[in-house]
């Protein structure tokens, strides 16, 4: 198998004691676009910082590309980019001089590195902001700034964490898109996130780390095919007072108008509308609840908590 | 490594270093020049006309060569240190950090950094001399080299100073309780043969003692001390600030977690 990333018995303890991870063995696929997921505190930013050279790992290994990251870390290095969470470039710095500083850290020569931060700064919609301090960029330019000076020597592994934090939906969607698109080109994308719907459109294959631990790690479409109930929200014509019976299944009003239904995979709506007509009850519209991998991943993390207890 | 990254990434940090300080050039350069030359009206020429004579010189030319020193080395550290503690608050060391530079790229592009405030900020209060006194080299490749080194040590002391730094406290403690005595102390303002024996051998400790009298040297032909032997202590103080510099960016002190 073509390995982007092979992580090995990780381990990092912090020097306040604090046992960030426990051992972690990961591996993600030359070209794949992986989600690394977890609640705060599950040790995320560190197995990144750890790839990444930020963070002193306390024992393990760390391979890109083949590459080990403690005996050539060069090539290693050469290989990724990284957009970490914490907006980390310098706030007095022109936009363009960012990039092309960044790229100087490659060895790319100045008039290389102006081709390239041009290229990547128009991609992102950020050509016009190039001459501004940086500090002035509102939070999805900053963002989107990072991207760009991530990609100037055009990694092979781009890693992003929690990149859409804070930023609005339409600008959310648009990275998406290019994420999407320089994925199909050939980066291999390692994606954190807490918004699970982002994970569960873009990525094909999920990691859900927690208290250290890896405590799931398959393809997108496995996990989701564990899960075997689905919530839909039915929009009412007219007020109920109470939730009707609807062929045995769980059903709660969340407010007057609108129904929630549990549903098992195996069974079909149909026996639900033919309850709801049977009752006189009149369906507007229906949605599917929240997110179908929000519900694997608290269920995961409580199946965690469950075992540690 | 491929040689091309090293020498672009080290040229990325130089001009990034330059760049900054000669964007706030009235923050940087402009304070030395306007000090300085107080210090040539007042000590020089007011206080100067009554003490007559030192070393052979008068006191004006005298205390020239020690007030570039002292320009050199204050702007020497205080780029390094303020730059690079910036650089760790603000959290873009990152950019190195996950970059393929290796430590003693980082280590010399900040350094020749602070070399190149310390040497232009040395270059205009020697010019701004020149309107108050007539200065000619005795010794002008003494005078290159000990100044080019001493602006290495200070840079480096600067960086060191940056890395062990929390707060902005920290940055500013070492330069006002450690260099600022220790350069006025340094022989900037005198021959420490006016002192007694005592404070002579004291004096003798004084690391800035060797650097402004090796330069007095190479400006004036006159000097407290021995030459060579200044010059083997200042090429021992740019190995070992080094060395304890690397080691620090090796561990991550401060720097990683």
């Amino acid at each position: 198998m073509d390995v982007a990333l092979r992580i090995s018995n990780l381990r990092k303890t912090y020097d306040n004691g604090f046992q960030a991870l426990k051992g972690i063995d990961l591996e993600v696929r030359k070209g794949d676009f992986f989600a690394l997921l977890g609640p705060n505190g599950a040790g995320k930013s560190t197995t990144l910082g750890i790839v990444t050279s930020l963070v002193n790992k306390s024992e393990g290994s760390v391979q890109v590309f083949d590459f080990d990251t403690d005996t050539h870390s060069t090539e290693a290095k050469l290989s990724m980019g990284i957009v970490p969470q914490e907006f980390n470039f310098n706030q007095f710095e022109k936009v363009l001089d960012i990039v092309v500083t960044q790229a100087g850290y490659y060895g790319i020569g100045r008039k290389q590195a102006l081709e390239r931060a041009e290229f990547y700064l128009k991609e992102l919609g950020l050509w016009d902001k190039r001459d501004n301090i940086s500090r002035m960029l509102s939070g999805g330019m900053k963002r989107r700034l990072m991207i760009a000076r991530a990609l100037v020597h055009d990694p092979k592994l781009l890693i992003l964490d929690e990149p859409t934090a804070g930023v609005d939906i339409e600008l959310r969607r648009s990275m998406w898109e290019f994420l999407r698109k320089i994925n199909a080109a050939g980066t291999t994308i390692i994606l954190t996130t807490h918004y699970l719907e982002e994970a569960e459109s873009l990525c094909r294959t999920i990691a859900i780390i927690d208290k250290g631990e890896i405590v799931q790690n398959t393809s997108m479409k496995a996990l989701l095919a564990q899960l075997n109930m689905e919530t839909f929200v039915l929009d009412l014509a007219e007020d109920l007072t109470e939730a009707p019976e609807v062929g045995g299944l769980t059903a709660r009003l969340s407010d007057p108008h609108t129904l929630e239904v549990d549903v098992p995979k195996e069974s079909g709506l149909n026996d639900v509308f033919e309850h709801l007509n049977g009752a006189g009850i009149k369906v507007l519209s229906m949605r599917n609840k929240a997110n179908r991998l929000e519900e694997l991943f608290v269920s995961l993390v409580e199946q965690q908590k469950e075992g540690a207890a | 490594m491929n040689s091309q990254i090293i020498w672009t990434a080290f040229w990325t940090i130089v001009v990034k270093e330059v760049r900054r300080f000669t964007r706030i050039w009235v923050q940087t350069l402009v304070p030395p020049a306007i000090t300085m030359t107080l210090y040539f009206i007042i000590f020089g020429n007011l206080v100067g006309s009554r003490i007559g004579e030192m070393g052979g010189y008068d006191y004006m030319q005298y205390i020239a060569p020690g007030l570039i020193m002292m320009s050199v080395i204050t702007n020497s550290y205080g780029n390094v240190v303020s730059s690079f503690f910036g650089t760790k608050m603000q959290r873009h060391i990152e950019e190195l950090l996950v970059a393929p530079v290796p430590n003693w790229v980082i280590l010399a592009g900040y350094v020749i950094g602070g070399v190149t405030r310390g040497l232009m900020v040395g270059v205009i209060v020697t010019a701004l001399s020149l309107f108050f006194t007539d200065l000619s080299l005795a010794h002008p490749l003494i005078t290159i080299v000990i100044v080019f080194l001493t602006a290495v040590v200070f840079a480096l002391g600067g960086f060191l100073n940056a890395m062990f730094a929390n707060t902005f406290d920290d940055i500013s403690i070492i330069p006002t309780f450690v260099l600022t005595p220790l350069t006025y102390l340094g022989g900037v303002f005198y021959s420490i043969s006016m002192l007694p024996e005592f404070w002579q051998w004291v004096s003798q400790l004084n690391p800035i003692l060797y650097m402004v009298n090796t330069f007095r040297y190479g400006v004036l032909g006159v000097s407290d001390i021995d030459v060579g032997f200044a010059l083997g202590m200042i090429g021992l103080f740019v190995v070992v600030l080094s060395a304890i510099a690397l080691h620090l960016l090796k561990i991550g002190r401060g720097i990683r977690s």
